[in-house]
């Protein structure tokens, strides 16, 4: 066993000790590799961190939304069928929400106004978003007026600030009293948004959402699942752009790697003749060479990967956010909780680390059964 | 006596491991510190029925994707809820804000 | 102590290009005596050398090493024998290049997992004894050329060999460091070791310290 262990521990040494001869090249190859995981790993790490944080905060976002359709367009719902839906089974909780949009021309950014019905906020008075906060300039207490699209102008208080934390989903609200949703908006009375129900049992809500497209056949309803999936697609999409764009760096660098692993200069291909000649096995040869790949496709994943990590969590991923989350005028300000997808990990490992170290293999199998007499000839 | 290279390199190489674990135990503690924002984010989707993220608030159809109407944009398919948002990309031209924002103000009904 | 039993060793066999290298060759090269192959190019001694030395294997006859026959054995065994039994010194040196000379004559023991203090001491040693001390962290492209085939010397002597086998040792050399080399040799052979060298260079085959010349000739020994 310690044989063994010396005996690896003499090839590394050699390995190292050729690497080090062309130390510049074999350090940029180090580096650019590292790099290529870099990138990959600060894509996969950061979407996969929106994806949780979306499924895990819109997973107490209400299980139904059920909205009217008129000619194919999200219409108001009118009077009567929150009381037409209060008949189905199952339907625990009715909910008729006020919301909409409102183009801020001060700072050119769009704001979601919305009148929470279990909320009260004071007639008056406003709950705004931190973004809307910060954008505005605003802090409670202070007056602020938007002019309506009818035209007129209606003056504010701010009443609060929503906290930080919940900035993700908050960023541009602008919570208000309904008698002042209805007046701004000149909202027609008894009409809503839309409908938000609650469903006691998840296994229900399919039975529930087609009774009520049943019952209410010019609304849709959405499911809670649905939008989960939407967010779960959203960042593959964006996961996916981003790789695309990079597929070019991706094949440029496999053809470096395959060029550099496996094109074996005429020098190499005497060294390993000598070696044989003066008592390696081909086994010792492949082998020296596997921890060659070995040691520099794991340095480069670790290096690649830690750095990601670095870069995505704890400095914010300043390289890759505008792609990743987008554009907006009002950016939500948020911490991303970190959250590692070790299938994720796991498949980044194989894709960069076996294929360099196939690309090694593959032209020492075929040197190093080269006759160990050719040492002699040459 | 020099130092060997394999040792220099299970050196190395021990550090990156290590640095590796070390980001599953960061993960690790910075969930746990961020849970009660977490969970405040799920409270208050829960209060006000939040249904989206508030990440592109530049369009109906991509601050509430999943509210979008049928035929928003790339929304053909009442199945296919708005997930192209190539919109979010890419902000509108400078030139046109202007214009654009100015009818408008001077239409009368939103949207 | 090694014996060849009607050795032939064709190149290229089968195809038009064919050539036979040895054409049946008899010999026995007696333990701890030298023993020089002297003949013209391409008379084979450089052939049968990589035969006796266990680089290539014959095309037909018997190879015996200490009572042993050895042609039949696969590559591995071939390998270990080479390795323990048989010591190289190449016409071209064959060192690696980039590589220190210490780092070079600790090459043919790495595969053995000898530890690597006893490995280092025994290479430092063995360069101690060839006056190469001062050089040993030397690359050793900037070795002179008497010095790198001292380097070859002492990796070859690194495993502790029974036999040495040199290749036109003094082919890349003056006067001055041929009888160099032909002084480690005696000294090398009274140790008790074998040595096996091809040479067509007077200095060598007609030197005292060398005990036996066989002269080839087309894959053939000529006389003794």
């Amino acid at each position: 066993m310690n044989a063994w262990i010396e005996k690896q521990r003499h090839l590394i040494d050699f390995t190292l000790a050729s690497l080090a001869r062309r130390r510049t090249k074999n350090l940029g190859l180090l580096l650019v590799y590292a790099l290529l995981v870099f990138v990959l790993a600060s894509v996969a790490l950061y979407t996969h961190a929106l994806r949780q944080e979306a499924a895990r905060v819109l997973e107490r976002s209400p299980e139904v939304i059920l909205q009217r359709m008129v000619a194919g367009r999200h219409d108001l719902i009118p009077p009567g069928y929150l009381e037409r839906i209060g008949r189905i089974r199952g339907v625990q909780q009715i909910e008729g929400r006020l919301w909409g949009y409102y183009y801020d021309p001060v700072v050119k950014a769009n704001y979601t106004f919305m009148a929470p019905a279990a909320e009260q906020v004071k007639a008056g008075t406003l709950v705004v978003g931190p973004a809307v906060a910060r954008s505005r300039g605003l802090a409670p207490g202070n007056t602020i007026s938007f002019r309506a699209y009818s035209g007129k102008l209606f003056a504010f208080t701010v009443a609060g600030v929503l906290p930080h934390a919940s900035e993700l989903v908050s960023a541009d609200l602008v919570l208000m009293s309904e008698a002042d949703f209805r007046a701004f908006f000149e909202y027609p009375a008894g009409h809503h948004t839309d409908i938000a129900l609650s469903v006691a049992n998840p296994l229900e809500v399919r039975t529930v959402a087609a009774k009520l497209a049943a019952a209410l056949p010019d609304s849709r309803p959405i499911l809670r699942e649905e939008v989960l999936r939407t967010y779960a697609s959203i960042f593959d999409w964006r996961e996916g752009l981003m790789l695309a764009l990079l597929s070019a760096a991706i094949f440029a660098f496999a053809i470096l790697a395959w060029e550099k692993a496996s094109g074996l200069s005429a020098e190499e291909k005497r060294e390993i003749g000598i070696l044989k000649a003066i008592g390696w096995e081909t086994g010792d040869v492949i082998k020296m060479k596997l921890w060659e790949g070995g040691l520099i496709s794991l340095t480069a994943f670790l290096l690649g990967f830690v750095a990601a990590y670095v870069q995505v969590f704890r400095f914010g991923a300043p390289l890759f956010e505008p792609v990743l989350k987008g554009w907006a005028v009002l950016y939500p300000r948020f911490e991303l909780v970190p959250a590692i997808d070790g299938l994720q990990v796991a498949t980044l490992f194989f894709f960069t680390v076996f294929p360099y170290m196939a690309a090694v293999l593959v032209p020492i199998w075929r040197a190093a059964i080269t006759d160990p007499d050719s040492a002699m000839r040459s | 006596m020099k130092l060997r290279p394999s040792s220099l390199a299970f050196v190395a190489l021990g550090l990156a491991v290590a640095g590796f674990a070390a980001t599953f135990v960061d993960a690790a503690l910075l969930r746990e510190r961020n849970a009660p924002q977490l969970a405040a984010r799920g409270a208050l989707a829960a209060r006000l029925g939040l249904t989206d993220l508030a990440l592109f608030t530049e369009a109906r159809y991509t601050r509430h994707p999943s509210q979008a109407d049928l035929h928003s944009a790339f929304q053909d398919h009442p199945a296919a809820l708005e997930h192209f948002p190539t919109g979010s990309l890419l902000p509108p031209p400078a030139a046109l804000i202007a214009h654009h924002e100015r009818l408008d103000r001077e239409a009368t009904s939103p949207d | 102590m090694i014996e060849l039993k009607s050795i032939r060793k064709a190149f290229n066999q089968g195809r038009p290009n064919e050539f036979w290298a040895l054409n049946g060759i008899d010999l026995t090269i007696e333990a701890k005596k030298v023993t020089a192959f002297r003949g013209p190019s391409g008379s084979g001694k450089t052939t049968l050398l990589t035969i006796v030395g266990c680089l290539a294997r014959p095309t037909s006859g018997r190879v015996r090493l200490a009572e042993d026959d050895i042609s039949g054995l696969p590559e591995r065994f071939l390998t270990d024998i080479r390795r323990s039994t048989f010591g190289f010194v190449f016409q071209q040196f064959n060192l690696i290049k980039g590589l220190s000379a210490l780092d070079n004559v600790m090459l043919p023991a790495f595969p053995t997992g000898r530890p690597h203090r006893e490995l280092r001491e025994r290479s430092e040693s063995l360069l101690d004894r060839l006056k190469l001390a001062h050089r040993r962290e030397a690359r050793v492209e900037w070795l002179s050329g008497g010095e790198q085939q001292r380097v070859a010397i002492a990796r070859a002597l690194v495993n502790d060999p029974k036999v040495l086998i040199a290749d036109e040792p003094t082919a890349n050399l003056d006067t001055a460091l041929s009888r160099e080399f032909m002084g480690i040799l005696e000294n090398l052979n009274a140790e008790g070791r074998t040595v096996i060298l091809t040479s067509h260079d007077p200095l060598v085959v007609e030197s005292a310290a060398v005990h036996r010349v066989v002269s080839m000739r087309d894959g053939r020994l000529t006389e003794d």
